[in-house]
């Protein structure tokens, strides 16, 4: 029999995770680092590693080759990708699967599918899962006000092409369509050599909800409830929770429902995320499907008991799922902040530094996840994340209260984090409540600190 | 008298000539620039900082390559202030 070894193609906290999932199946793993990340923690942990390049990540996390050239100089049987950097990259995806590897992911088809904007809608509306009403591509003004005007204002502006907000602009009126088609016709242009834009119909007040799935490839397909991402800023997520006190049983059902069926109308087969917006009348819509593990898992193996990565990795080497939807049972509620190396003080600006000090909290149902110890570099390359602390109770709000008191014994230092804010933000009224939505953060928090 | 100023990397990160990649540089050698000019940006976990010109006149050289880590404090360009 050989020996399975898994390439973690990944850093920090999720390399960590992915390290101690395959160590417990009995897997070994070799590290791929950059030589920023020589002596970080997680790189220690692992069974043995190897050098992918130099620090910034276009030349090593983000190398297809080195990565591909790496697993099989080392003798690897698979590559795990983490999140971000290759994870949802379909050319480096088919480049492990032509080199003989196995991939722990989704068929490479499916992250093309699903990472595309308009096939992933387009796939979406044959499966009947809702989607925000949208204009089709516009490329004039008097094209864009008539669309306007039959979806009704506000609106969103956005590219067709391209990613990351890039483009986006709310429209409040036809006035303020006038003023801004042309300006991000031109940006978007610039930015991403095709001008073309869209009207999307643009929710105020909603919730960023979304459904963990999980399919083998025996043709099983699971799924293990929702997480509430609605405290964001800048669209980047800052507290996720699970179950979310905001939907109702129908809702729930309904949303488990449309995102298993979208994950069967493309033959998925890993594990994955389907996104949706949820309004306050309940109705939802789909925003994007994520074809890799995400950064808050964890609060959902904390509700369920189900350990994802586990389940992620077992699947890719062909074994069947362990266990059935009647098996999946929600127990209590999970709250997860995401601690970053960043100064709430300085418009969030980046910290990178030592950490001199890294006292994780502990206790009865806190757990954290960081790639970190103690004299460790968070290096200037690549994102601020230090650790995730998640909490996990009887109730949401036994579950709020044992983070609020976990945020307080954390003791970082040699960077700024934004612990101070995430406090705030655990405080506030309205995510106490839990009538929070994806605006409220920057609205109530403003920007800074 | 002309006088060779130094750019230093205000943040340690990875250093951009061009604002986006297939773009054209911010900046080249042997252009003329005023104060204020941005000639670099440096990326410190993922958001992006402008590097710009303190005084007016002509690079003489860029002294990091697009998409190098670069330290803070190290030097990344040269500038021959205009007499």
């Amino acid at each position: 029999m050989t020996m399975t070894r898994v390439l973690v193609a990944n850093r920090g906290e999720i390399a960590s995770r992915v390290i101690r999932a395959c160590q417990e199946l009995g897997y070994e793993t070799v590290a791929a680092f950059s030589e920023a990340d020589r002596d970080a923690r997680w790189v220690r942990e692992a069974d043995s590693a190897v050098c992918i390049g130099p620090p910034p990540a276009a030349k090593s996390y983000l190398n297809r080759e080195a990565v591909v050239q790496a697993a099989l100089d080392c003798g690897a049987t698979s590559v795990h990708p983490g999140y971000g950097f290759l994870a949802e990259n379909e050319v480096f995806a088919q480049a492990v699967v032509d080199a003989g590897l196995i991939w722990i992911g989704p068929p490479p088809q499916c992250i093309g599918l699903m990472g595309d904007k308009s096939s992933a809608l387009r796939v979406a509306t044959q499966a009947g899962v809702p989607t925000l009403p949208r204009s089709g591509v516009l490329v004039s003004l008097d094209e864009a006000l008539i669309a306007a005007g039959v979806l009704g204002y506000p609106l969103l502006l956005k590219a067709n092409a391209g990613g990351g907000g890039r483009g986006i602009r709310p429209i409040e009126s036809p006035d303020a369509l006038v003023v801004s088609f042309d300006q991000a016709r031109a940006e978007v242009g610039a930015a991403f050599g095709d001008a073309s834009l869209y009207l999307e119909k643009l929710l105020t007040g909603a919730r960023h909800v979304e459904v963990q799935i999980i399919c083998d490839s025996s043709g099983n397909s699971i799924h293990l409830y929702e997480r509430d991402c609605s405290l964001q800023r800048r669209r980047q997520k800052v507290v996720e929770e699970a179950p979310s006190s905001f939907i109702d049983a129908v809702t729930r059902a309904e949303l488990a429902e449309a995102a298993l069926r979208l994950a069967r109308a493309v033959d998925y087969i890993s594990v994955g995320t389907v996104e949706f917006l949820v309004a306050q009348d309940q109705s939802f819509y789909f925003i994007e499907m994520n074809t890799r593990v995400q950064v808050e898992h964890g609060v959902t193996e904390l509700v369920t008991g189900v350990d994802i990565v586990r389940q992620q990795i077992r699947i890719a080497h062909g074994q069947p799922l362990s266990l059935q939807q009647n098996d999946v049972a929600l127990r209590g509620a999970a709250i997860e902040v995401r601690v970053n190396a960043e100064d709430p003080e300085m418009s969030f600006m980046g910290s990178p530094g030592t950490l001199t000090v890294f006292e994780a909290p502990s206790g009865p149902g806190i757990r954290v996840d960081s790639g970190f110890g103690s004299g460790d570099m968070v290096q200037p390359f690549y994102d601020s994340l230090v650790c995730k602390i998640l909490a996990h109770d009887v109730d949401r709000k036994a579950a709020i209260r044992r983070l609020e008191i976990a945020l307080t014994q954390a003791d970082i230092q040699g960077v700024t984090t934004n612990l101070s804010f995430l406090g705030k933000a655990l405080k506030l009224m309205s995510f106490q409540e839990g009538t929070h939505h994806t605006q409220t953060l920057e609205s109530e928090i403003a920007s800074g600190g | 008298m002309p006088e060779i100023h130094e750019i230093a990397a205000p943040f340690p990160g990875v250093f951009y000539r061009r604002a986006a990649p297939g773009s054209a540089p911010l900046a080249e050698p042997e252009q003329v620039i005023a104060v204020g000019h941005v000639i670099a940006l440096v990326e410190v976990m993922k958001m992006f900082h402008e590097v710009q010109s303190a005084v007016a006149g002509r690079i003489t050289e860029f002294c990091a390559e697009d998409g190098d880590a670069v330290a803070m404090g190290q030097i990344i360009a040269k500038i021959e202030s205009q007499s």
